[in-house]
């Protein structure tokens, strides 16, 4: 599959990103483990990894702004959808069960990981929707 | 939507990717239409005609034509 200008961007991006993100991750799981920073400091090097976190999110939405493919756009969109959807309502069920103490309490972070995870549901539903949309255009041109 | 754009496309002896590379959009966005999976948008659709030198209509049925025909 070839991918557009866009794509590569991205993808190159992504990869940058993600190299970053390791890096800024284990230099705070390092430092404050072992209580080697402290203060303002510590928000800083704590904040960081979730600033790499946070750019992956802004990626995405460059990548929406710079795709001139308005198919391959679309069906990015309709991907980020699913995963907000699932994330947000798997936040929600969570929340909920958590308040009335039937589930144990999960950190915050883990919802971005679902999100991130829910982009693969995306990419599955997005295959299943495209099938059935061929199906329906055959059956509509009479093939 | 139904359309002619694969007839058309044959006709002139083009590949999928050189569809493409003529209407400045990937091959998957070619297949998408020619099946009828996607729709593309106005302006998309005045780039196509123009590149087959011919009317929007003759690249893409009407939905409400081909209800009305069938």
């Amino acid at each position: 599959m070839r991918f557009s200008p866009a794509q590569r961007r991205y993808n190159r991006r992504v990869l940058i990103l993600s190299l970053i993100y390791t890096a800024l991750l284990f230099a705070a799981v390092y430092l404050l483990s072992r209580h080697l920073v402290s203060g303002p400091l510590a928000y800083v090097v704590g904040i960081l990894p979730a600033l790499a976190v946070c750019g992956f999110f802004w990626l995405m939405a460059v990548y929406l702004v710079e795709e001139s493919d308005e198919y391959l756009r679309m069906l990015q969109v309709r991907q980020l959808l699913f995963a907000t959807g699932i994330a947000l309502s798997a936040a929600t069920i969570w929340g909920f069960l958590e308040g009335f103490e039937l589930l144990p309490h999960v950190v915050g972070y883990v919802w971005p990981i679902v999100w991130l995870a829910a982009l693969g549901i995306g990419c599955w539903a997005n295959r299943l929707i495209e099938r059935g949309n061929a199906l329906i255009g055959r059956g509509r041109a009479g093939l | 939507m139904i359309n002619r754009l694969k007839d058309l496309r044959t006709t002139r002896g083009w590949s999928q990717q050189a569809l493409a590379e003529r209407l400045d959009i990937s091959r998957q966005s070619v297949i998408a239409i020619e099946t009828g999976r996607y729709d593309p948008s106005l302006p998309l659709a005045f780039r196509i005609a123009e590149l087959f030198e011919c009317r929007i209509e003759d690249v893409f049925v009407s939905p409400s034509a081909h209800h009305a025909a069938g």
